[in-house]
């Protein structure tokens, strides 16, 4: 038997949560160092994991299954494939780094570690798993934390009523698609919720149009679909900074993943019937966003509604249902979930330092933090598709897809690589060029070396994915081709 | 008629309790007082040993109908008397440094008493069975429910208790009357063949009179709406390890009664709109009017409510999967309302208070005391990895799969509310702060003991859950099959 | 050696990458270490390049030196490189103003290290675009030149001027010229972004070699338009985002802006190398990708040339700035190229031989200018940055009479300005006089109204020559004025002696020209 290297992925967090609430709470470095060599741990078992997987083998890979509930065919799943083996990457990354981030915690370290370390297991377990039962389970698991890792630790002045609207938008979400989910489970009557069977089972044509949008909307609520993306910025600006992290960077994706994964490719025939009206909703999303996020004056706002604007860009590319768009937002998942938990780490680094987000208030702050500014930049020029940077690599096939299919949406939706330029050298320039205002100064310090680790490795991710595409491309284009197949295309 | 060991193996849970109720008594005379807190052990460990001695007590795979066909010896009814068992020795734990509760002999005596009203309860298969074992459950309930005589509150829920009770009983009574009076037999397995022959004859309207009449009765027990009023002022006013044995072993009582009843006697075409709609109202109320309280017992009360209605989902379903969805949801139900009252007790035993503002800083006080909370409270959310996801999921299957979908639709819209008034909860014990949340909660061994066994058993259930599923399948498969 | 020749084309276009990398790691208080080390390593790109420029055989058809590696399977997008003669004339002619553009920048005293490394990098998107045969990653090295360039004017460019913007808000000049620069060209990128792409999915390929035959030779309908609709859309995509890159008027008012702000080495790179991307574009891809649209919008494009030729004059001739008068000749500058392309795509396919030769002639002509003009520019903008340097002030009211105390800067200055008129000896007469010969016979009138901004361009330079050099001294400058040093000298002697060789004998350069513009045309 092979090392079972995905349930060690999976269960390392929660494990190492656990643990971590075994120690007393007064040893708060010790419950740090924990969480670091866990997040280690994780980065390391998921690198291991992304460069193990064979590409011209394609397929599932490192298949673990273990029955669960025989008499109802639910089992324990895995496997991972081109799709999401990126995200479980991505996700080894977020941790790792959020971790290292949040070193400034003070405030019950014990508990946020913990309860940060069972949403990444959610996060993992829902990435690679191949039964629509245990997808639901971990998706919940990823869910519920969230509520108090923002309540408690997040920014004091709106933190509880953005919480508690994400976590029931998200609930809301997931429940109406556990509905659809359920129905898809009986009417196939194969008693099993093994996806792969599912797949398989021939749905009619009807069932599946009636049912998709149930199941993609369940799903794509938490992909910040517009019109239900409401909860996203507000819970972005809420959150702590590791958790906005972990929650744009990684979360968002587990919608834009689940409702692929459930939706297009359990219900193709659906998916093929609907998604001309549910492109539109995405190039709202995608142009929307990107307006509503240049005329904010928070800081935090403008990656917020970044990242609404984004992630449209990826339920767009699955729109197009081709292989470009797909494989397009296979890597913007990927790409988009680096960038902004650098985004967000950068954010939070300034306002540990300024105590303010408001961006007229701010500026100068590359005098003191050179690093900062410079990692900014570098997530400024990803966000706006500059080629060269991962950005381009993921946005461009998706465009390309867009003209396979709706010439005249890629052309509406390209208006927001413009705005989204205007808004990043915005910032940039109010923020970290021109001059410090006089209440900082002398009080503005530099970050500390684990920020400046995180900031470096977030930074060359992107660059590196940018430069030689390569080293993604090719397995995400597996996932995708997988994928065609169940939509009876190429 | 000749008594051999054969005939006592149906009803071995029940000697057993009844010794151990015996034996408490005895040493409560003989105990000193200050020793009498440890009766909680012996009880706790007592229950515990039945469970043990009553595993070889197990009955086959077909029903038994012994004791002159008063009782059916079964895996239903073996099912929910091992579940009655476990809450009353968790219980017993949860009363021990109760002042003036676990000190006193007569508690542990009367919670033991009602506990084999319980079991009767679970495997009557005869109404006069029935309702004798139903008083049995009750009358020590009441006393227990009133049991702080010094406490107006406490003596008012006892009061109520008993009105409602007697009340509600009376009019099952009647409904029960009317049923023989059709049937000519009390036997409930042939009450079904009797009504059947006398259907064509002009019955129906009693026949869903009685129907009507029996579901007060048990809606009562179960605390569906409209007979739910009793309930939050009886769990608020009750001693809180009793209220939290009212909401769960009781509850469940209730439930073994009302599906073996239903499912017996009555065709489902005739009940299961109406309980549909008895369901949906329970639910909504009870999650409705709990988002408003300010009174964590309160609260909780109101939550058990919309339990029960969740439950009544899998029971409106009718089919197995239906019936073995509502015995894994009293399953997990229990196990979490009895953790979550009984961190109630531990957090009221020191701040004397059910307030919510008591619950402010709880995680500063006493982090995993907070921990725990919070587990139980996701659980009765349907949070995985805990019982109540994995439960709840099994009840809006069963619905599905029935075509009930509105019914699920329902289901699922009340869970996101009750979602709302959980996350509040946890909301004031992790966030917010209070005076005195420097200083630690102190939390006795018993009630570590026993909420340690609980929290375990939520995650246990909510994650390895074939086990629990398998035995739920054959407990149904007592009524389907 | 053997591998320096086969991978000749991916050397000398990361070595400036190389080069910035090892800049990064030096220490940063270092400063004089930093700049000598740049200095020193944006030699190795130039050096490759002439060794390029040695091993190129002109008389070979084709792309020479190529290289193909997959970069983005899914795609069909892969590094393939390679260059002909205009491509590589470009090319030599970014790695020559890169070393003197670092030299001219010893004097920036903030963020050597930063500077330093950005202009690397920018050298290597300009390199880049030069060399690249897939449209992809021509696109890719197109935008990523903005950013650096970005900084250097955002960060470095000059620091006194505000701007008002809408609301009543003022912002630094430099920060609204960079952000209208890279707005600007953002914009225009964007149509071009979206034509690529839309090639992309149609052909099937980004590989230009290939493009050339796939992508003309698509018949039928696309997107429920007939083809020849869709090509028009795309070629007026890709002709815009070029145009503002040349920048070609209507389309050029970002250009004064940004070359004013930028620091003296930016404003040397954005007018030497920078401006000459656009008409890259166009020869490179607009024409071969679009022949038909090509001729039929010659006229359209020849025109807008006129106006440039015309009002870049004028507008020169009206500034009190020097330099913004010569970023407003550049406009005027490029208008010639401009026009020689238009010249060109106006004869596309047509078989009237004396028009071919005439075409060919303008072509030559315009890819002469784009060499030329990179050298004047440069120079031009360099001798601006030298004179401001010393008196803090771009005003052209405040100078005057310096010749007597500056007389080498002043001799200077007059040799540059003349190449910049087009006196023939120098440089810029024998390109600007080919392209006027050649669009004769074709745009007729165009190119009778580009001799009026010809004469306009008389005007300025001497405008500028007198109102710096002659006339009454400023006695305020007297004893505070020195004379341009040996540093400054280095920088702009070799570009004198280009300016004069070509003047004299261009055959060297224009037989790799020619050689290139006969093969295609």
């Amino acid at each position: 038997m092979q090392f079972p290297i995905l349930s060690f992925i999976v269960f390392t967090p929660i494990v190492s949560g656990l643990l971590i609430f075994l120690i007393p709470a007064d040893r708060k470095t010790e419950a740090r160092v924990a969480a670091l060599a866990a997040g280690l741990l994780a980065l390391l078992l998921s690198i291991w994991a992304y460069f193990s997987y064979d590409v011209a083998a394609g397929g599932y890979q490192f298949v673990e299954q273990y029955t669960w509930l025989p008499m109802l065919g639910i089992s324990y799943h895995v496997g991972l494939d081109g799709m999401n083996a990126p995200l479980v990457l991505l996700t080894g990354i977020v941790m790792f780094t959020g971790v290292l981030i949040s070193w400034g915690v003070d405030d019950r370290p014990r508990e946020f570690f913990g309860f940060l370390f069972i949403l990444a297991t959610g996060v993992f377990g829902v990435f690679v798993a191949l039964d629509l039962f245990m997808l639901f389970f971990f998706y919940e698991i990823a869910v519920f934390p969230m509520y108090l890792l923002i309540s408690i630790w997040g920014w004091k002045v709106t933190r509880e009523y953005a919480a508690m609207k994400l976590t029931l938008y998200l609930f809301i979400g997931s429940v109406v698609a556990l509905v659809g989910a359920l129905a898809m489970y009986f009417v196939s009557g194969l008693g099993t919720f093994d996806m792969i069977a599912l797949e398989q089972a021939g749905f009619s044509p009807e069932f599946q149009r009636l049912v998709f949008p149930f199941v993609f909307f369940g799903f794509a609520v938490l992909g910040g679909i517009f019109p239900f993306h409401n909860w996203s910025p507000d819970g972005h600006v809420a959150a702590p900074t590791a958790v906005s992290m972990f929650h744009a960077g990684v979360l968002m994706k587990l919608g834009a993943f689940a409702a692929l994964r459930v939706g297009i490719m359990l219900l193709p025939e659906g998916a093929k019937a609907h998604m001309w009206w549910i492109i539109l909703l995405t190039l709202v999303n995608v142009v929307y966003g990107a307006f509503i996020a240049s005329v904010q004056s928070d800081f935090k706002y403008v990656i917020g509604f970044s990242s609404v604007s984004h992630m449209g860009l990826v339920a767009m590319g699955f729109a197009t249902l081709n292989k470009a768009g797909m494989l397009g937002a296979g890597i913007q998942m990927f790409s988009h979930g680096v960038m902004t938990a650098l985004f967000f780490a950068v954010v939070g680094m300034v306002y540990d330092q300024a105590h303010t987000r408001e961006i007229p208030n701010l500026g100068g702050f590359r005098k003191a933090m050179p690093l900062v500014a410079v990692a900014f930049i570098v997530g400024g020029l990803v966000s706006m598709g500059m080629p060269g940077f991962s950005g381009f690599v993921a946005e461009f096939p998706i465009f390309m897809g867009l003209w396979g299919t709706y010439p005249w949406i890629a052309i509406a939706a390209a208006i927001s690589i413009v705005v989204t330029a205007s808004y990043i050298i915005r910032i940039i320039g109010n923020v970290f060029f021109g001059k410090l205002p006089d209440a900082f100064e002398g009080h503005i310090r530099d970050v500390n070396a684990l920020d400046k680790v995180a900031l470096v490795f977030l930074s060359a991710v992107l660059i590196i994915v940018g430069v030689y595409p390569s080293i993604m491309v090719p397995m995400v284009e597996s996932g995708v081709t997988y994928i065609l197949r169940l939509l009876g295309g190429a | 008629m000749l008594l051999n060991i054969e005939q006592f193996l149906p009803i071995l849970p029940e000697v057993l309790l009844l010794i151990l109720g015996l034996l408490i008594l005895a040493l409560q005379m003989s105990l000193p007082k200050p020793q009498h807190r440890n009766l909680g052990w012996v009880t706790a460990v007592g229950m515990g040993l039945v469970i043990l001695f009553s595993l070889p007590a197990r009955p086959g795979t077909e029903p038994m109908y012994v004791w002159g066909g008063m009782i059916s010896y079964d895996w239903l009814s073996f099912t929910f008397k091992m579940l009655f068992i476990f809450a009353a020795g968790i219980t017993a734990l949860l009363a021990m440094d109760i002042e003036g509760l676990g000190t006193r002999g007569e508690f542990y005596v009367l919670m033991i008493a009602s506990t084999i009203g319980m079991c009767f309860m679970a495997s009557a298969a005869d109404l006069v069975m029935l309702y004798l074992s139903i008083e049995t459950v009750s009358i020590p309930l009441y006393i227990l429910a009133g049991f702080f005589i010094f406490d107006n509150k406490s003596t008012e829920a006892g009061f109520k208790y008993l009105l409602f009770g007697a009340l509600s009983s009376a009019i099952m009574l009647f409904g029960f009357t009317l049923l023989y009076g059709m049937a000519g037999t009390t036997r409930l397995p042939h009450i079904v063949i009797s009504l059947l022959q006398n259907a064509t004859s002009g019955l129906i309207p009693a026949y869903i009179g009685s129907l009507t009449l029996i579901l007060v009765g048990f809606g009562f027990k179960i605390s569906a709406v409209p007979f739910h009023f009793w309930a939050p002022d009886v769990y608020e006013g009750a001693p809180t390890p009793v209220a939290g044995f009212l909401s769960t072993a009781s509850k469940a009582a209730g439930f073994a009664v009302l599906v073996r009843v239903l499912l017996w006697v009555f065709p489902a075409e005739i009940w299961a709109p109406l309980l549909a709609a008895i369901s949906v109202a329970t639910m909504t109320l009870g999650n409705l009017v709990a988002l408003t309280q300010h009174n964590i017992k309160r609260m909780l009360a109101y939550s058990s409510i919309a339990h029960a209605g969740y439950a009544l989902i899998g029971v409106v379903s009718f089919s197995a999967l239906g019936l073995i969805s509502v015995v894994y949801y009293l399953l997990a139900y229990l196990i979490t309302n009895l953790a979550a009252f009984g961190i109630v007790s531990a957090v009221g035993r020191v701040t004397r208070s059910d307030d919510l503002t008591a619950y402010y800083g709880l995680s500063r006080r006493s982090p995993y005391l907070a921990l725990a909370l919070l587990v139980a409270l996701l659980s009765l959310a349907g949070m995985p990895p805990l019982a109540g996801f994995v439960a709840k999921v099994f009840i809006f299957m069963a619905a599905i799969e029935a075509g009930l979908i509105w019914l699920a639709v329902m289901g699922v819209l009340n869970s996101i509310v009750g979602l709302y008034y959980y996350l509040t909860v946890l909301k004031y014990v992790y966030l917010y702060r209070s005076d005195g949340d420097t200083e630690p909660l102190p939390v006795s061994r018993s009630f570590t003991v026993a909420i340690a066994v609980l929290i375990a058993g939520i995650l246990l259930v909510g994650t390895l859950f074939s086990p629990w599923f398998n035995w739920a399948s054959t407990a149904a498969a007592a009524l389907f099959n | 050696m053997e591998i320096i020749l086969n991978n000749l084309l991916t050397l000398i276009l990361f070595t400036p990458v190389l080069a910035a990398v090892i800049v990064m790691i030096l220490p940063s208080d270092q400063e004089d270490l930093i700049r000598w080390v740049s200095f020193v390593l944006s030699f190795i790109p130039l050096a490759l390049s002439i060794l390029l420029w040695m091993r190129f055989s002109p008389a070979q058809p084709g792309f020479q030196f190529e290289q193909k590696v997959i970069w983005y399977s899914a795609i069909k997008s892969s590094f393939h490189v390679g260059v002909d003669g205009i491509s590589l004339t470009m090319v030599l002619l970014t790695t020559l103003l890169t070393p003197l553009a670092i030299l001219a920048s010893f004097t920036i005293k903030d963020r050597v290290k930063s500077f330093m490394v950005l202009f690397f990098l920018l050298e290597m998107g300009m390199l880049g675009v030069f060399l690249m045969l897939d449209l992809l990653l021509f696109f890719v090295f197109w935008e990523f030149g903005l950013v650096p360039m970005y900084f250097l004017i955002n960060q470095w460019g000059s620091e006194k001027g505000e701007r008002e913007i809408w609301g009543g808000r003022k912002v630094a000049a430099r920060t609204y010229a960079s952000f209208k620069f890279m707005i600007y060209t953002m914009a225009g990128s964007l149509g071009l972004l979206l034509a690529i792409q839309m090639i992309g999915v149609v052909s099937g390929t980004f590989d230009i070699p290939e493009l050339f035959a796939r992508w003309t030779a698509l018949e039928g309908s696309l997107f429920g338009m007939p083809i020849g609709v869709v090509k028009s859309i795309a070629f007026w995509a890709f002709a815009i985002a070029f145009a503002i890159k040349v920048p070609v008027w209507p389309f050029h008012t970002w250009l004064p802006d940004a070359h004013t702000e930028a620091p003296t080495a930016g404003s040397m790179i954005l007018a030497g190398v920078l401006l000459k991307l656009g008409a890259y574009g166009f020869l490179r891809l607009v024409l071969p990708l679009y022949p038909a649209e090509s001729r039929a919008y010659a006229g359209v494009l020849g025109f807008l040339a006129v106006m440039a030729i015309i009002f870049g004059a004028l507008a020169s001739w009206g500034q009190k700035d020097f330099k913004r008068l010569v970023a407003y000749s550049s406009v005027n500058h490029m208008g010639f190229v401009v026009l020689g392309i238009a010249a060109a795509a106006y004869t596309l396919g047509m078989e009237s031989e004396p028009l071919a030769l005439s075409a060919k002639l303008a072509l030559n002509g315009a890819v002469l200018q784009m060499f030329n003009h990179g050298l004047s520019a440069a120079g031009m903008f360099f001798l601006v940055g030298v004179i401001y340097e010393r008196t803090h002030t771009r005003d052209l009211n405040e100078y005057g009479g310096l010749f007597p105390l500056v007389p080498v800067y002043g001799g200077i200055l007059i040799f540059t300005s003349m190449s910049s008129l087009g006196l023939p000896g120098l440089n810029g007469f024998i390109s600007e006089f080919l392209v006027v010969r050649g669009t004769w016979p074709i745009f007729t009138l165009y190119t009778a109204l580009a001799m009026i901004g010809l004469f306009f361009t008389g005007a300025y330079i001497l405008k500028a020559i007198k109102q710096v050099l002659q006339g009454p001294l400023n006695e305020h400058w007297a004893g505070h004025i020195t004379e341009i040093n040996a540093r400054e000298l280095l920088v702009i002697v070799p570009l004198m002696v280009l300016m004069l060789w070509i003047g004299v004998m261009p055959a060297w350069i224009l037989g790799v020209i020619n050689h290139a513009v006969s093969m295609w045309f």
